[in-house]
Order: C-alpha cells, then sequence, then structure tokens
C-alpha cells in the first residue's frame, strides 16, 4: 500500500480521490445554497418559498440544474466568442482552485502548503478576470458597465481585507492555514479582533458581490450586470461559481476567525462531535448571515460603496493593524 | 454629546444590528402563503370573474336582448343580434363576448335591466387558444347553468348595496 501510495501514479490518483471527495459535497452544496437562500429569504418576508418538488421542496436545486443543461447556450453575434465561453469557465475553475488548501480538519487539507493564505487571496484576486473577460467579451453596455463596477468593487475591497489578514497573521505567525486554526486553540480570533472580524465578514459580501454590495447586478438599472448575455450552461458556471465562493468566504472566515474545525469550548460534548462538523456548521452559519443580510439591508449607492471601502474600512484596518502589532510587541505576545 | 452618540452609533452598528433583529424575528413567524391550487382566499361578492347568462327558475333565459350591455361595454367585447321569437317574445339570436377584449369593468352587469348577464366568481378558464375565449350564448347560458346557485347567492349578498 505505502509503495503505490509513493509512486507519481499513485500519488495522482490520490489526489483526485482527495479533490473528488471535497468538491462533491461542495458542488451539493452549492447546489443547496441556492435552496437555502431562496427558503430563508422567503421566511423573511413570510413566505414559504419553494415547497412542491420533492418533500419540502428539497428538489428544487435539481429541477434548476435539470433546466439549465436544458437551455440553449447562446452566443450572441458581437461576442468575441472564444473570450465569452472563456470566462464562465475561468470564474468556476477559480472558485473550485481556491477549495485545495482549505483545510477541513486537522492536516485534512489538498494541499497543505506554508502560503496558503497568499495562494487563497492570488486566487481570489484572479477571479476579477473572469467577470472583466465576461463584460467585455459580451459586447454589451450593461454587461460591460456591470464588469467594470464589479471590478473596481473587488479590487477595492481586497486592500482591506489584505489588512485584516495580515492582522490575523502577525497573531498567529505563519501563512498555514492549518497553523491558523492551531493558534486559536486557546481563544478563536473572532473575540480579540471582533472589528477586523466584521470588516472582513463586510467585505466578503463585497468580494462576492453579494447584497447589499450587489450592484455589478444591481437588477433595476443594469439588469443582471455582467452575465446578461449568458444562458444555459455558461449562465450556470458562474452561478455555480458564485455561490461557490460564498461558501469559500465563508469557510476563511471560520479558519480566520471562528477557530476552523475546532469546537467552541473543549470540553466533553462538544470534543466528541468531529472538526469537520464543527467548520461545516460554521460555514452554515455564515452562509446563514450571508442570507439574512440580504434579507436585511437595501442595495448601497455606488460612491457611498466606495466611500465605505477606501475611507472607512481602509483606514479602520489600518489603525487596526498597527494597534495590534503595538500591543504583541509591547506585551511580548508577538509569535516567534 | 450629539456628536459622541452618533459617532458611537456608526461604529457600533447598532442600526444594522437592530435591521438584523427584526428580519430574524420575522424569519420565525408564521407564513402568510396561501398554497394557491389547494388552498384559496376568500373572494367578495362584487368579485368579477367570467361571464354568464342566467335563466329564471323556470329555464327561460332571462335575457330580452335590450342590447344595453352591448352599448355600454367599454371595450366592444359584446355582439348581440336579436329578434323576436316565435311566440312573439323578444330573445338574441346571437350573443358573444370576446373575453380577450373584455376588461372585467362588470358594466354589462350592472346595465342589465333583468340581472341576465352576470359576472360570476370563475377566474380559471385560461385556454389555450384564442379562439376558445370567444364565448358564444350557449357556452354563457351553460356557464349560468353551472354557477346558478353562487350567482343568485352573490346577487343577494350585493342587492342591499345597489
Amino acid at each position: 500500500m505505502d509503495f503505490f501510495f509513493q509512486n507519481p501514479i499513485g500519488i495522482v490518483i490520490l489526489t483526485v480521490v482527495k479533490a473528488l471527495a471535497l468538491l462533491v459535497p461542495l458542488l451539493v452544496g452549492v447546489a443547496y445554497l441556492t435552496y437555502a437562500e431562496r427558503k430563508v429569504l422567503a421566511a423573511m418576508q413570510l413566505r414559504k418559498g419553494p415547497n412542491v418538488v420533492g418533500p419540502l421542496g428539497l428538489f428544487q436545486p435539481f429541477a434548476d440544474a435539470i433546466k439549465m443543461l436544458m437551455k440553449e447556450t447562446i452566443v450572441p453575434t458581437g461576442a468575441s466568442r472564444v473570450l465569452f465561453l472563456l470566462a464562465p469557465m475561468l470564474t468556476f475553475m477559480l472558485a473550485m482552485l481556491a477549495w485545495a488548501v482549505i483545510p477541513v480538519n486537522d492536516g485534512w487539507a489538498i494541499a497543505d502548503i506554508n502560503v496558503g493564505i497568499l495562494y487563497l487571496f492570488a486566487i481570489s484576486s484572479l477571479g476579477v478576470y473572469g467577470v472583466i473577460i465576461a463584460g467585455w467579451a459580451s459586447n454589451s453596455k450593461y454587461a460591460f458597465l456591470g464588469a467594470l463596477r464589479s471590478a473596481a468593487q473587488m479590487v477595492s475591497y481586497e486592500v482591506s481585507m489584505g489588512f485584516v489578514i495580515v492582522t490575523v497573521l502577525l497573531c498567529v505567525g505563519s501563512l498555514n492555514l492549518t497553523e491558523i486554526v492551531r493558534a486559536q486553540q486557546t481563544v478563536w480570533f473572532v473575540i480579540p479582533l471582533f472589528p477586523m472580524a466584521v470588516i472582513f465578514f463586510i467585505s466578503t459580501l463585497a468580494e462576492t458581490n453579494r447584497a447589499p454590495f450587489d450592484l455589478p447586478e444591481g437588477e433595476s438599472e443594469l439588469v443582471a450586470g455582467f452575465f446578461v448575455e449568458y444562458s444555459s450552461m455558461s449562465f450556470a458556471l458562474f452561478f455555480l461559481g458564485e455561490y461557490a465562493n460564498m461558501i469559500l468566504m465563508s469557510a476563511l472566515t471560520t479558519i480566520l476567525f471562528l477557530g476552523g474545525w475546532l469546537p467552541p469550548i473543549d470540553i466533553a460534548p462538544f470534543n466528541w462531535v468531529p472538526g469537520p462538523v464543527w467548520f461545516v456548521l460554521k460555514i452554515c452559519f455564515c452562509l446563514f448571515v450571508f442570507l439574512w443580510v440580504r434579507a436585511t439591508f437595501p442595495r448601497y449607492r455606488y460612491d457611498q460603496l466606495m466611500r465605505l471601502g477606501w475611507k472607512v474600512f481602509l483606514p479602520f484596518s489600518l489603525v487596526w493593524l498597527v494597534l495590534t502589532a503595538t500591543v504583541l510587541k509591547l506585551t511580548g505576545w508577538l509569535p516567534a | 454629546m450629539a456628536a459622541l452618540d452618533r459617532v458611537a452609533r456608526s461604529l457600533l452598528l447598532s442600526e444594522l444590528v437592530s435591521g438584523m433583529a427584526l428580519t430574524l424575528k420575522y424569519f420565525f413567524k408564521k407564513k402568510v402563503t396561501l398554497n394557491y391550487p389547494f388552498e384559496r382566499g376568500p373572494l367578495g361578492p362584487r368579485f368579477k370573474g367570467e361571464h354568464a347568462l342566467r335563466r329564471y327558475p323556470n329555464g327561460e333565459e332571462r335575457c330580452i336582448a335590450c342590447k344595453l350591455c352591448e352599448a355600454v361595454c367599454p371595450a366592444q367585447a359584446i355582439t348581440i343580434e336579436a329578434e323576436p321569437r316565435e311566440d312573439g317574445s323578444r330573445r338574441t339570436t346571437r350573443y358573444d363576448i370576446d373575453m380577450t377584449k373584455c376588461i372585467y369593468c362588470g358594466l354589462c352587469e350592472e346595465a342589465c335591466p333583468v340581472d341576465a348577464i352576470v359576472e360570476g366568481p370563475n377566474m380559471e378558464f385560461a385556454a389555450e387558444t384564442r379562439e376558445e375565449l370567444i364565448y358564444n350564448k350557449e357556452k354563457l347560458l351553460d356557464n349560468g347553468d353551472r354557477w346558478e346557485p353562487m350567482l343568485a347567492e352573490r346577487l343577494r349578498l350585493d342587492a342591499p348595496y345597489r
């Protein structure tokens, strides 16, 4: 057995199996996130939401998926064909790629690399390309405006997200995601770094183009934003990518602030529950907040969005970063 | 002090939190959805749905071909032709309503001196072709026979307000 896992073919097979073990539940999760979104929004608006397809409407995501598959893929005449079809693939691929470094349990990451957080940051920045390419290749004004807004927004919020991550890294002393979680054995970072956690969460809302920062899709003024021209599977890929990104950002919030796979308190009934269950529960909580926020707040105006990003979050996170560094240095808690 | 209050309020996100508390409260409230085809809401006696031509209890049709409904119809959806019957009474030979033209204003019902043409409680008469929605006298009388108990009840309920 050992021999098998040490030769190159064995390693490839093992990695593929690991990737499938992560991606299949992830895609099912994405499918049910769309269902959960409709249910949660409905409940907060005193409606029942989907309840016809299967018990409690539980087969609704599959009905939607089949519908999507049956539709015709339309490429507009003016569109740049190759780029137009490349963009959704890129978005979807990047959303999946990022999961390689996410540790579901202690040591359960497909690639437990030491620059995990940098890798994640790089991949999520690349996500902007999918959006820009889609907007430009569609050759439509709505798509183009949506793409411009989306790109500007994602870039702006990545800056303050970067500072928040640096603050966490100061407390951990490692870029490895597993190490980040291990550093939270005593206390989750959400407690000492609460304001940063809030900023991070709000920035992830902007990063994933979710309400109240869903300007790129702003239905009332841009129809559907950068993916107006898409239909069928190319649309489904964008959709999957967007929801996978939501789950990814929730996972990242969980790892950075909510102690990843760690139980809330390390005592009897809590530490019987296996790590991955805690991890998934925490992700579900974050996702619920995503949907809850969408049900509560109206959309930001574009200038307010930029003001919040550059004039509020950026200075605030910068000050907090310096403050954290000072406190760590003065108290001698700075990790080696 | 007011400035401090404002700053504290915005830094502590108190308005956002209270907004979210409100939506969370609604999350657990009883839902108001009606599962429409299986559950239905109440309809008032003045509901203006599908048309029907009524008859007297002895089976004689009420319509006397006065054409007031045809004249009042703002959408000109009603077409009536009439001539005296063998027994000398004045009756319609043709009474058509184009349901695709009709705006369901209920003026025909208001104009009718003998309560012959009425709009019933039925609103589920969607059809797949346009032709099916051009109702003739036979169809309208048939509707009247089918809905008569409900039509009479609704007229009775609404009578005090006319």
